[in-house]
C-alpha cells in the first residue's frame, strides 16, 4: 500500500539530503524526495526541483511538502498551483524535526490530512 | 501607441541589458539588507530570457510574457524568481486575446500582475518590497489615457527611491529590522530597470 510522499525543500541541497539521511536510518519505505538548491546547485530554490519532486514523492496517497527559509515557501506555492495536484499540502513546520515525524507518520500508513495534523500537533504541544 | 509582439520583445532584451549593466550594483544593494544575490539572480534569469526570446516565434504579447514568466521562475532562483514570474504570467492572462495590446489592456495587465505579486509575497505598501514600486507604476498608468515614457521613469525612480527610509518587514530583508532603514531595495531598483526599459521602448514606439 502506497504512503504519503514527503518533499524536503531547503536553500541548501546539503541540507535537504542530510536530512532524508536522518529519516532513511529509520523509515526506509515512505517516499522521500529532496528539492535542495537552484537549478545549479548553488544556494537558493527552483521551482522545476519542486515539481519533479513531487511528481516522483506522490505514489497516489499525495505528498506533504516541507520548507526552509525565505523564497523556499512562495516556490513551494507556485510549484503547487502549477502542478494542479489537488493532493499536495504546504507545512509550516520545522524541517528537520517536523519531517521526521511526519515520515513516521505515513510510514502508517495515514492519510495526507492526517499525517499533515499528528506533525502539526506534535509541535503545538512544545 | 499599441505594445506589439515586437516591442514586447525589445522590453526584455532591453531589461536584460540593464540587469548586465547593474548586475554588481543589485547584488551591493542586496548585500546591505540582504544575501548578496539579486543581481546574480536578476542577470542569470533575464539572460535566458534574452537568449530565448529572438529565437521563438510568438503569436502574441500574452504568449512572449508567459515564457518571460516560465523562464524567471525556474532560472531566478530567490524570492525574485516567483515574484516577477507571478506578476508576468498574471499580465500575460490579463492581456491574453488583444493583441496588439493597447493601453487600457496593458494597464489593466499591470495591475493584474500588482495583485498578483501582493499576494504571492503577502505584501503591501510600505513593506520595501517590489510592491512598492509597481503600485505607484500601476496608479500613474490607471490616471493616463496613453503611455507616457518620462513620467513613467520619473514615477519608477522616485518610488524607488522611496524605499530608501522604509524598514523592512517582508522577504529577507525583514530580518535586518531598523538597520534596512537608509538602503533603497534592491527589488525594486530592479523593478525600476524593467519600466525604465519600458520607457525606452515606448520612446521608440512613438
Ligand atoms: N514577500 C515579498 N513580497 C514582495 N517582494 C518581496 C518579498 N520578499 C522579497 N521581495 C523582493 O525581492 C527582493 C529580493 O530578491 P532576491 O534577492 O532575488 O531574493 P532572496 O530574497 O530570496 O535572496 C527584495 O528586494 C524585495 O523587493
Ligand atoms: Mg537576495
Amino acid at each position: 500500500m502506497a504512503d504519503v510522499g514527503i518533499v524536503l525543500i531547503s536553500h541548501s541541497p546539503k541540507i535537504a539530503a542530510g536530512i532524508k539521511d536522518i529519516i532513511r536510518q529509520v523509515i526506509t519505505e515512505v517516499p522521500i524526495e529532496t528539492a535542495g538548491g537552484t537549478d545549479e546547485n548553488e544556494i537558493g530554490t527552483n521551482i522545476d526541483k519542486i515539481l519533479n519532486a513531487m511528481e516522483a514523492a506522490d505514489t497516489g496517497k499525495g505528498v506533504l511538502l516541507f520548507y526552509d527559509i525565505g523564497s523556499a515557501k512562495m516556490n513551494a506555492e507556485m510549484a503547487i498551483e502549477m502542478s494542479e495536484k489537488e493532493n499536495s499540502m504546504l507545512i509550516d513546520a520545522p524541517l528537520v524535526e517536523g519531517s521526521y515525524v511526519a515520515a513516521v507518520e505515513a510510514g502508517m500508513g495515514k492519510s495526507l490530512q492526517e499525517v499533515h495534523d499528528a506533525v502539526i500537533k506534535s509541535f503545538s504541544k512544545r | 501607441m499599441k505594445l506589439t509582439v515586437n516591442n514586447s520583445i525589445q522590453w526584455f532584451l532591453k531589461a536584460n541589458e540593464k540587469m548586465q549593466e547593474n548586475k554588481e550594483y543589485l547584488t551591493l544593494l542586496d548585500k546591505k539588507i540582504g544575501d548578496s544575490d539579486h543581481g546574480i539572480n536578476m542577470a542569470r534569469g533575464f539572460q535566458e530570457v534574452a537568449n530565448k526570446l529572438p529565437t521563438q516565434d510568438y503569436a502574441s504579447v500574452s504568449d512572449v510574457l508567459k515564457d518571460v514568466a516560465m523562464t524567471l521562475m525556474s532560472k531566478v532562483g530567490g524570492a525574485a524568481g516567483p515574484l516577477y514570474g507571478t506578476i508576468f504570467l498574471k499580465m500575460s492572462t490579463a492581456v491574453k486575446g488583444t493583441d496588439p495590446v493597447d493601453y487600457q489592456t496593458f494597464t489593466n495587465g499591470l495591475e493584474e500582475g500588482l495583485v498578483g505579486v501582493k499576494q504571492r509575497g503577502k505584501a503591501d505598501v510600505g513593506e520595501k518590497t517590489l510592491v512598492d514600486v509597481w503600485a505607484p507604476v500601476v496608479d500613474f498608468f490607471k490616471q493616463g489615457v496613453d503611455f507616457q515614457a518620462d513620467q513613467l521613469v520619473e514615477t519608477a525612480e522616485n518610488a524607488m527611491d522611496n524605499t530608501k527610509d522604509i524598514q523592512a518587514s517582508k522577504g529577507r530583508a525583514a530580518y535586518f529590522k531598523e538597520k534596512s532603514i537608509g538602503h533603497i531595495d534592491p527589488g525594486s531598483t530592479s523593478s525600476f530597470y524593467i519600466f525604465e526599459a519600458l520607457a525606452e521602448v515606448i520612446r521608440e514606439g512613438e
